[in-house]
C-alpha cells in the first residue's frame, strides 16, 4: 500500500470541536465572538459553557416567560438560588437541581454529588443550609437495574446529607417505567440567612483578589456537565462513569462553615461555588454578573495530580470547592479563616476592567498583571461564554396521540355525561388496600429512615405525612417546605401537569396553614432537537407560569434537565416543583392526622373529576375515554385562602391534601396516622371509582371539632368554596357508605357477600401501606 | 455551671448540644478540637456527626486530637463527659468507655424514633429523670450496634454499666448486643449513648424527654462544684 492510498483509506480525523460536543455552526459563532478562530483550549471552555447544562441555549428564551417579581423577593432567576424576606431581617434561600444523568451512571455518587452541589448554592446566598428534600423517579420497582439506582440513590443522599449535617425531610418517591434507564434524581434545598449577609455571585471591583478555596482541582468530572446532562443515553453511557464527579461530605461540611464564617465576617464580596464546568464556568459567570474580567493564574491553581493539561484543570469538575471575591487588604484573614477549618485557600487571579477571561501560565506579578515572560493561553470575553452565549430557537410540535386537556379556569362537562366511560364493578376496599400498598402511595419508612431528618433540632414535622415543617429558632414561625410533580397527568398534557404540580405544591403548603412564598422547578424532558419533546418543555413553560400567575407565586429559580430519553424512548415529562411557605404561629400548624374521636370529618372545595393519570387508573387500566381531571386554579387560589385563613383561626383539628389515590386515600391516611377510624357518606355518581380514586385537584380532607364547624363552614361559603360534610372521626375501622346510583346492579353482578362499601380495619390499611415499599423492592420488610 | 461542647471538624450536632445545654440552665461554651483546653468547663459533651470524617473508622481519629487530652485529664479527675452518638464512638475508640459500635445489624443509615429504659437513675447523668420512665429520643447513626464479648457483657452487667437498654414498641434499631443503647464507665463519670437527647428537648420537636439529661449534667455539676 502506497502512501497516499493509505491516506486515502484512513478515515479523516474528527475535528477536535466534534469531539468536545460542539456543532460546526457553534464553532462558527465561537469564531465571530472572538474576531477568530479559538485555540483548543478556549475551545475546551466554550465546549462546557455552551453545553445546554450550562448555557441553557434551548430553554433560556422560554425561561423568560415564567413571573420573576413577588413580595419579598431579594433573589430570584439567575442567582444561585432565589431568596425571599420573611421578615425580622430574615430571609430564605431555596433551589431544586437535577442531578439525573450522574445518577444513573454512579447512583451513590451522582446522587451525593447532587445534594453537595446544592447545599452550594444555597451557602454562596450567605444562608446556612437546614433542609434537604429529594424528588426520586424510576422505573417500576420489580426490575433489578431499578433496585439497584433506587439502594445507590438513597443511600447516596443519605451518606451525603447525613454527614453533612443537613437533615432530609422530605421529598417524592414516584416508580414508572418511563424512567427506567434515565431515573429522575432532583434535589432541593433550602436554607436560612440573615438579610444582610446576602451575597451575590459576583466579581466586582477590578484589582480584588479571586480566591479558590476548598479540595484541589483533579481529573474527576472531566466534561460531566457537556457529556452527561447534554446528551441522550446509550449503551455506551457505563463508560461514561469517569466524567462523574465523586462526592466529599467532610469536606464539603467544612467547606460550608468556612464560607458561612467568611460571609459573617464580611470577607468577601462575591461567592460562587464550582459545580459544572468548574473554574471556567466559575470565573466567566462571575465576572459577567458584575460586567468585569478575570485574569486567572493558572499556575496558582492546587492540582491533586500531575501532568493536568490546562483545559483539564479549567474545566475539571472536581467537588466542594468555592470561589470568592476578596478586596486585597482581607486576603490574609480570607486565608485564616480557612486554615482554621482546615482547606486550603490560593490567590488563583484578579479581577479586571476589561471583561475578558484570560488564562495566564507563567505567574501575575504583584499588581496582578501577567509577569514578565508569561503566556497568555485563553482570552474569551466574560459574556461570550455565559449571557451572549448561543441561543437556539427550537422547533416544537405536539405528538399526534396527546389528547386536547381542558385548560385552567375552563369548565369542562362533569365526566359522567362522557359517553362510553365503562362502569368499574369492584370492590373498593380491595382496591383501597391494593392502592395503599402501591409503590407510589405506600410508606417511605424504607426511603426515609436512612435520611437524618432531625439533626439541626429544628425538624417539627419530617417525612411522609406531606410537607415539612422547620421551625424558625427565636421566632414563632415555621418554615413549611415541599416538592411535586404530577408526571403521570403531564404524560397525557404536560401543560396540565406542571400547572397541576405548582396547584399540589402551593396546596401541600397551605393545608398546614402557612402562605407558599414561592417557587422553584426543575424540568425534565427530552432530547431539545426533538420538536415534540420541545413541545413538551414548552407547554410545561406555559403550566408552570399561568399557574404561578394566578396563585401570585413568584418563581425564583430552578434548573432545567434535557436528553433525559434512552434509546426506549423520553421519560414522562416531568415538572419537579418546590414550594417553601411561612407560618406566623407554628403553634397553630395544622397536621394531616385525624385527632380525636368525634371531629367532623369535611371535604374542601370542588373540581372538575376524571381519573386519567390516577394511581387508579394505572391498576385498573386507564380507558381511551378517560380524561385527566380539569384545573381550576381561581378554585385553587381560594382553597388555599380558607385553608390559610382556617388554620390561622384555630379552626381545623387536620388537613390533609387530596392527590395521589384521591378522596380514599386521603381519609384512609388520617386514619392509619392517627390510628383512628372514621364513618362517612360519600355520594357518588355513575363511577363510584371516580368519587374515590379520581385525583382531581383543589380539594383537601378536613376536620374539625364538631363546634367548630360552623365557623369554617361560614369561612368556606364567604369565599365561594364548597364544604361538604362527610361523616365523623371514630371507631376502628374505615367506613365509606357510598349513597346514590353507584351500587345499583353492581353487588348482584359479582354475586352476593361483596360489599359496596369501604369497610376496613385500620389495622390492615396499616398493614397494607407500611408493607408496599419493602415488598415492591424485594427487601425484607 | 459551664458545659463545654467539642467540636470537630466534621462535628454536625455541636450547634444543637449548645442550645440544649441552654434550654437546661447550663452555660454553653463551643471547644474547638486544637486546643487542649477546657476553656473551665466542667462537664464536657462529644457531640454526633463525622468527626474528621470518620474515616478509617468511626471515632477512631478524634481520639487523636488535642483537645482529646484535655478531654482525657477531665476525666481522669473525676470530671463528667458525656458522648453523644458519634460522641460515644469517640468514647469508645479513645477507651473511655467500654465497648465497640459496629455496623448496624441492617447494614444502612438508621433514623428513627426509638424508646429507651433508664437502668439507672443513679448517675449523674440520669438524676433527673424520674424511676421507671421510659424516655423518647431519635437514633441517626450507620455504626451504633453495640459489641461486647459476652463475658464482658456480663461482667458490664453485674457492675451495673448499662444505663439505657432500647425497649418495646420500636425496640433495638441496630442490633445492639442486649439492647443496649448507652453505658458507663466503671467509675460512674463517663457516659456514651447512641440516641440523641439533644434533638428532644423541646415539646415542639416531638420530645422533651432529652432535656432530662441535659437537667441532670446541668444539676449535677452544680452539686460536684459545690462539694
Amino acid at each position: 500500500m502506497t502512501a497516499v492510498q493509505a491516506a486515502v483509506a484512513a478515515p479523516p480525523p474528527i475535528p477536535l470541536h466534534r469531539l468536545l460536543g460542539l456543532t460546526d455552526d457553534e464553532l462558527a459563532a465561537i469564531g465571530a465572538r472572538l474576531g477568530r478562530a479559538p485555540n483548543d483550549l478556549e475551545l475546551a471552555m466554550f465546549s462546557v459553557m455552551w453545553s445546554e447544562h450550562c448555557s441553557y441555549k434551548s430553554s433560556r428564551p422560554w425561561l423568560r416567560r415564567l413571573p420573576g417579581a413577588g413580595r419579598g423577593v431579594v433573589a430570584g432567576q439567575g442567582e444561585n438560588a432565589g431568596v425571599i424576606s420573611i421578615g425580622d431581617g430574615l430571609a430564605v434561600a431555596f433551589k431544586l437541581e437535577s442531578h439525573n444523568h450522574p445518577s444513573a451512571v454512579e447512583p451513590y455518587q451522582g446522587a451525593a454529588t447532587g445534594v453537595g452541589g446544592i447545599l452550594r448554592d444555597i451557602c454562596t446566598m450567605g444562608a446556612r443550609p437546614i433542609a434537604v428534600l429529594d424528588a426520586l423517579k424510576f422505573g417500576a420497582p420489580d426490575d433489578e437495574q431499578t433496585r439497584h439506582l433506587v439502594r445507590g440513590v438513597v443511600r447516596g443522599v443519605g451518606g451525603y446529607g447525613n454527614c453533612v449535617g443537613v437533615p432530609t425531610v422530605g421529598g417524592e418517591l414516584v416508580f414508572d417505567p418511563s424512567y427506567r434507564d434515565n431515573p429522575l434524581v432532583n434535589v432541593m434545598a433550602v436554607g436560612l440567612l440573615e438579610e444582610r449577609h446576602l451575597t451575590r455571585a459576583a466579581a466586582p471591583g477590578p484589582g480584588n483578589a479571586v480566591v479558590l478555596f476548598g479540595s484541589a482541582t483533579g481529573r474527576d468530572g472531566i466534561g460531566g456537565a457537556s457529556v452527561l446532562a447534554s446528551a441522550t443515553f446509550d449503551e455506551t453511557s457505563a463508560a461514561k462513569r469517569p466524567t462523574v464527579q465523586v462526592g466529599d461530605p467532610f469536606a464539603e461540611k467544612l467547606l460550608i462553615e468556612a464560607s458561612l464564617e467568611l460571609i459573617a465576617a464580611g470577607l468577601v464580596d462575591g461567592l460562587q461555588d464550582l459545580g459544572a464546568a468548574g473554574i471556567t464556568c466559575a470565573v466567566s459567570e462571575t465576572a459577567d454578573r458584575a460586567g468585569t474580567g478575570i485574569v486567572v493564574d493558572l499556575d496558582a491553581i492546587p492540582r491533586r495530580e500531575t501532568g493536568m493539561t490546562p483545559a483539564e484543570v479549567m474545566i475539571s469538575e472536581s467537588q466542594e470547592r468555592m470561589l470568592a471575591i476578596v478586596r486585597p487588604a482581607r486576603v490574609a484573614e480570607v486565608a485564616a479563616v480557612c486554615r482554621r477549618w482546615g482547606i486550603t485557600a490560593t490567590v488563583i487571579g484578579r479581577v479586571t476592567d476589561d471583561g475578558a477571561i484570560r488564562v495566564v501560565a507563567g505567574g501575575l506579578d504583584g499588581s496582578g498583571r501577567p509577569a514578565a515572560g508569561a503566556a497568555e493561553l485563553a482570552r474569551i470575553p466574560a459574556a461570550a461564554l455565559t449571557s451572549d452565549a448561543i441561543v437556539y430557537q427550537r422547533e416544537t410540535r405536539p405528538p399526534v396521540h396527546e389528547r386536547g386537556a381542558p385548560a385552567p379556569g375552563v369548565r369542562q362537562e362533569l365526566i359522567e355525561s362522557e359517553p362510553g366511560l365503562p362502569e368499574r364493578g369492584m370492590d373498593p376496599g380491595a382496591v383501597l388496600l391494593a392502592l395503599l400498598g402501591h409503590p407510589n402511595l405506600c410508606s417511605r419508612a424504607w426511603v426515609t429512615t436512612q435520611y437524618d431528618e432531625t439533626v439541626g433540632a429544628d425538624t417539627v414535622e419530617a417525612g411522609e405525612h406531606g410537607a415539612a415543617v422547620l421551625r424558625v429558632r427565636g421566632t414563632p414561625w415555621g418554615l413549611v417546605m415541599a416538592t411535586d410533580a404530577c408526571a403521570a397527568v403531564a404524560a397525557l398534557d404536560p401543560y396540565l401537569g406542571a400547572a397541576m404540580a405548582v396547584a399540589e405544591c402551593t396546596r401541600n403548603v397551605a393545608v398546614t396553614g402557612a402562605r407558599p412564598l414561592g417557587v422553584t422547578d426543575c424540568l425534565n424532558y427530552g432530547d431539545p432537537g426533538r420538536p415534540e419533546a420541545f413541545w413538551a418543555f414548552t407547554e410545561a413553560i406555559r403550566g408552570v407560569a399561568d399557574a404561578c400567575r394566578a396563585l401570585e407565586m413568584p418563581v425564583t429559580g430552578g434548573n432545567v434537565s434535557f436528553y433525559n430519553e434512552s434509546a426506549r424512548g423520553a421519560i414522562a415529562p416531568t415538572a419537579q416543583i418546590g414550594v417553601v411557605g411561612l407560618l406566623e404561629d407554628i403553634d397553630r400548624r395544622v397536621g394531616p392526622v385525624f385527632r380525636s374521636a368525634g371531629d367532623v370529618i369535611g371535604l374542601l372545595g370542588s373540581t372538575t373529576p376524571g381519573l386519567a393519570g390516577s394511581v387508579y387508573a394505572g391498576l385498573a387500566g386507564a380507558s381511551l375515554d378517560d380524561r385527566p381531571p380539569g384545573l381550576d386554579l381561581a378554585r385553587e387560589r381560594d382553597l388555599q385562602a380558607v385553608l390559610i385563613e382556617a388554620a390561622a383561626q384555630g379552626l381545623l383539628a387536620s388537613a390533609q391534601d387530596v392527590s395521589g389515590g384521591g378522596l380514599a386515600v386521603a381519609l384512609a391516611e388520617g386514619c392509619i396516622w392517627s390510628g383512628l377510624g372514621a364513618q362517612l357518606d360519600l355520594a357518588v355518581g355513575s363511577t363510584p371509582a371516580l368519587e374515590l380514586f379520581g385525583e382531581a385537584p383543589s380539594r383537601a380532607v378536613v376536620s374539625t371539632t364538631p363546634k367548630a364547624w360552623e365557623r369554617l363552614a361560614d369561612l368556606a361559603a364567604g369565599r365561594g368554596v364548597p364544604l361538604e360534610r362527610m361523616g365523623r372521626v371514630g371507631g376502628d375501622r374505615l367506613r365509606i357508605r357510598l349513597i346514590g346510583l353507584a351500587a345499583t346492579g353492581a353487588a348482584e353482578e359479582r354475586g352476593a357477600g361483596v360489599a359496596d362499601d369501604v369497610d376496613v380495619p385500620v389495622g390492615a390499611l396499616q398493614h397494607a401501606w407500611a408493607a408496599g415499599l419493602p415488598r415492591a423492592l424485594g427487601e425484607a420488610a | 455551671m459551664r458545659v463545654g461542647v467539642v467540636v470537630f471538624p466534621g462535628s454536625n450536632c455541636d450547634r444543637d448540644a449548645l442550645h440544649a445545654v441552654e434550654l437546661a440552665g447550663g452555660e454553653p461554651v463551643a471547644l474547638w478540637h486544637e486546643e487542649p483546653d477546657l476553656h473551665g468547663a466542667q462537664v464536657v459533651i462529644l457531640p454526633g456527626g463525622f468527626a474528621y470524617g470518620d474515616y478509617l473508622r468511626a471515632g477512631v481519629l478524634a481520639r487523636f486530637s488535642p483537645v482529646m487530652s484535655a478531654v482525657r485529664d477531665h476525666a481522669a479527675r473525676g470530671g463528667l463527659v458525656l458522648g453523644i452518638c458519634n460522641g460515644f464512638q469517640v468514647l469508645a475508640e479513645a477507651g473511655l468507655v467500654p465497648g465497640a459500635l459496629l455496623r448496624n445489624a441492617s447494614l444502612r443509615f438508621e433514623h428513627r424514633w426509638v424508646r429507651l429504659t433508664v437502668e439507672r437513675t443513679d448517675t449523674p447523668f440520669t438524676r433527673a429523670v424520674p424511676p421507671g420512665m421510659t424516655l423518647r429520643l431519635p437514633v441517626a447513626h450507620g455504626e451504633g450496634n453495640f459489641f461486647l464479648p459476652e463475658d464482658q457483657l456480663d461482667a458490664l452487667e453485674a457492675r451495673r454499666g448499662v444505663v439505657f437498654r432500647y425497649a418495646a414498641p420500636e425496640g433495638n434499631p441496630n442490633g445492639s448486643a442486649r439492647d443496649i443503647a448507652g453505658v458507663i464507665d466503671a467509675r460512674g463519670t463517663v457516659c456514651g449513648l447512641m440516641p440523641h437527647p439533644e434533638r428532644a428537648a423541646e415539646p415542639l420537636l416531638g420530645s422533651a424527654d432529652g432535656l432530662l439529661l441535659m437537667r441532670s449534667l446541668v444539676g449535677s455539676g452544680l452539686a460536684s462544684a459545690a462539694a
